[in-house]
């Protein structure tokens, strides 16, 4: 047992964040919600392998494993990096899958079918129990433009979906909606820790009765609790990947489940705490601390929420 | 093992390698054969009897080779890696070997201690009886002024020629009734700042003026206590580290902490979640039982994901310090979290069992009353080593770099 990153795993994490931060500044992101996701920006990051990353190399991919994939998902969802990632990141290497790839569970009959980022999308792909199908020009289908909560993940109401092209079968369909979960888990505990992140910055810094808020112990607990939150959904998250790459160690699918339940109640908390810590400016549009909680909102809303992981885990005990 | 300044390994791992299995099947095998020649666990408030059967326990893994697994071997150890440590404990839990319980002090606290700042003399004399389980060490550190501000003690020790002369009130020493030594801090100077007047010595139990009660905690009798100490004469040859260097003494204990710490309260806590589910689909509700009320089964779900995780990150912290020699700050983050979630499961533990939590015993369902004692020792787990409200303080400034508060005044 050696449960520690790699110095290659190290580099990667130092890179995936500070090229992160390059393409998504905060002045960036604001932009972002009027022009729409940011293609170029989206590029670099699949030029960089974030989405070909658990491609073998042999099939053009970087070849690394889910431990990895977590820790790259954790740095981009710290640094609120918009754009349906984990769809984008499960479908590569499959036919036809290339660009900006969207996705959703297949919804049942007479369920209405939101999908996100729809205009951005190269192709959609859909997930049931029989496999895994592709659904080409998703911006012709016809749909209705929804006011979404989180302003950088567009959300469009979708007539019917058509069945499309089957491009994988039921057990790649099962293991997307467990490997999905733990890289959807990545991004919330890379939320949660960014949500932090900026709390820490900003009480460090304002001053109110003569000294940083951040001195007095109320904002330290607050922070500590939300410090020690993101800590634990890190390596929880981590963990999960873990499993992924060696399931011989067991549970994977309860780690999985646990690591999902444990970061999205620790982004969500944390988005909170963020924003009542900014005092007033928290609650104006400026100031990021709405954008880490409407993301965890959002991001909690797929491949299931706390309450169906928590509910699935029940089962195991 | 890679040395230890190494600071990466070859690949993320949470499988155990062949020497690591091969450990946790050697001693698989020799605690199936020990655990059952022991006598039965003695009652929780008999503590003289607890201490014996502690004793025994712990000559039996000497006898076996296991005692002071992680001890240096110079000292007696096998100079354990903290990964071998983790594999011990959960082996031992498995097994429902007794915990350490009355020979903690000795051995992962006043043993080590000794160790790095003790004189040769001190090492022989002290250290082979505590790891054949032969003499019980208990703490005085804490005072009734002296909790979080550990350093404002105020134990009086004053020299009288060969000895020292010690006068003040201890509390929260574990077993101290039936131990053998204490290791004791104590004043020696009064007039320089408070870290730097603060002396370790380790005092004889039997010593005449002391006067040791009981404390009667919200669970009753246990093994806490109250030590007071009337001009108790200690000899200066007992002084471990240099007068007035005791608190840099009783923080090298620190060094020591390899992320193992918590290992058993987590533990049990992971087994007291089965033993609520198993509970649950035994407690009768309108018609069905506990666990078709979806509440109850996603409450007892989330502590469950939250201990799991409490588990990897033990597995982080334990991986550190097997790679840095040094514990790492996932400490105070895994104290924090373990207990909020231990919380959690036993209020779910309370719900579940509904109108039997009014007893210390079972009367309606069988199990019931570990739910009701959890739910009180909870709080002991909390706060012992450290307040919850410290642990957050720690995060906040080592972790965070917030800055101090300021000093408190009236106005």
């Amino acid at each position: 047992m050696d449960f520690q990153l790699t110095s290659l795993q190290v580099d990667l994490q130092e890179a995936t964040r500070a090229m992160a931060r390059g393409l998504y500044p905060s002045a960036r992101l604001h932009q972002m919600e009027r022009e729409g996701l940011d293609r170029a920006a989206w590029d670099e990051l699949a030029g960089a392998g974030v989405f070909s990353l658990r491609v073998p190399e042999a099939d053009g991919g970087v070849g690394l494993g889910s431990a990895d994939a977590v820790l790259v998902l954790h740095e981009l969802g710290r640094a609120l990096v918009p754009g349906p990632l984990v769809w984008s990141h499960l479908a590569a290497g499959l036919d036809g899958c290339d660009g900006v790839v969207g996705g959703l569970e297949r919804p049942g009959p007479g369920a209405t079918a939101v999908v996100q980022h729809l205009d951005a999308l190269d192709t959609l792909v859909v997930v049931d129990d029989e496999g895994v199908w592709r659904v080409e020009r998703p911006a012709s289908l016809e749909h209705r433009r929804l006011d979404p909560l989180d302003p950088l993940t567009p959300v469009d109401a979708v007539g019917s979906v058509p069945r499309g092209v089957q491009v994988a079968g039921p057990e790649v369909a099962a293991r997307w909606r467990v490997e999905g979960s733990a890289l959807v888990a990545a991004l919330l505990s890379g939320l949660a820790l960014g949500a932090c992140d900026l709390t820490v910055a900003y009480t460090k810094e304002r001053k109110q009765f003569g000294r940083p808020v951040g001195s007095f112990q109320s904002i330290k607990h607050l922070l500590a609790d939300m410090l020690s939150r993101a800590e634990l959904s890190r390596v929880a998250t981590l963990a999960a990947g873990v499993h992924l790459d060696q399931p011989e160690v067991g549970h994977t699918e309860r780690i999985v489940a646990g690591a999902r339940v444990v970061a999205g109640e620790a982004a969500i908390e944390n988005g909170h705490r963020a924003i009542l810590s900014h005092g007033g400016m928290g609650f104006t549009w400026e100031v990021d601390a709405h954008r880490y909680l409407k993301r965890a909102w959002v991001l909690d809303a797929t491949f299931g929420s706390v309450d169906h992981h928590a509910a699935a885990l029940a089962e195991l005990l | 093992m890679p040395p230890p300044d190494s600071r990466y390994g070859d690949d993320v791992d949470l499988t155990h390698s062949a020497a690591e299995r091969a450990l946790a099947d050697e001693l698989r095998a020799w605690l199936a054969d020990a655990v059952p020649s022991l006598p039965p666990l003695p009652a929780h408030d008999d503590l003289r009897a607890r201490r014996a059967h502690n004793g025994l326990w712990q000559k039996l893994l000497h006898q076996g080779g296991w005692a002071g697994l992680s001890w240096p071997v110079e000292y007696g150890g096998r100079g354990a890696s903290p990964t071998d440590e983790l594999i011990f404990l959960e082996e031992c839990f498995r097994a429902d070997a007794p915990a350490v319980d009355s020979n903690f002090v000795g051995l992962l606290h006043a043993g080590p201690t000794i160790m790095v700042e003790g004189t040769p003399e001190q090492k022989a004399r002290w250290l082979p009886p505590i790891l054949r389980g032969e003499e019980v060490w208990c703490q005085g550190f804490s005072e009734p002024g002296a909790g979080s501000d550990l350093a404002a003690l105020a134990t009086r020790a004053v020299r009288d020629g060969d000895e020292y002369v010690v006068t003040g009130q201890k509390i929260w020493s574990s077993y101290a009734h039936v131990a053998d030594w204490c290791e004791l801090l104590v004043r020696t100077d009064t007039d320089v700042p408070k870290h730097k007047g603060i002396t370790w010595i380790a005092m004889r139990m039997d010593s005449p003026g002391l006067d040791i009660r009981p404390i009667e905690t919200i669970m009753g009798s246990g093994e806490f206590c109250e030590v007071f100490l009337d001009e108790v004469r200690i000899p200066l040859a007992n002084r471990v580290g240099a007068e007035n260097d005791g608190w840099r003494v009783a923080m090298v204990t620190l060094s020591f902490e390899r992320g193992t710490a918590f290992v058993g309260e987590l533990l049990s806590a992971r087994r007291l979640v089965h033993h609520i589910a198993e509970l649950a689909r035994l407690v009768p509700r309108a018609g069905g039982s506990a666990w078709d009320d979806a509440g109850i089964r996603r409450d007892l779900a989330r502590t469950a994901a939250h201990l799991d995780a409490c588990w990897s990150l033990t597995k982080w912290n334990v991986s550190e310090a097997a790679r840095s020699g040094i514990p790492g700050v996932g400490g105070s983050v895994l104290k924090l979290q373990l207990a909020e979630s231990n919380f959690d499961l036993v209020r779910v533990g309370m719900r579940v069992i509904d109108h039997a939590r009014v007893a210390l015993e079972d009367a309606e369902i069988a199990g019931a009353a570990e739910v009701v004692m959890e739910s009180l020792r909870a709080f002991a787990v909390a706060t012992g080593g450290g307040t919850l409200q410290i642990q957050r303080n720690i995060i906040a400034e080592r972790i965070l770099g917030l800055p101090k508060e300021p000093p408190w005044t009236s106005s």
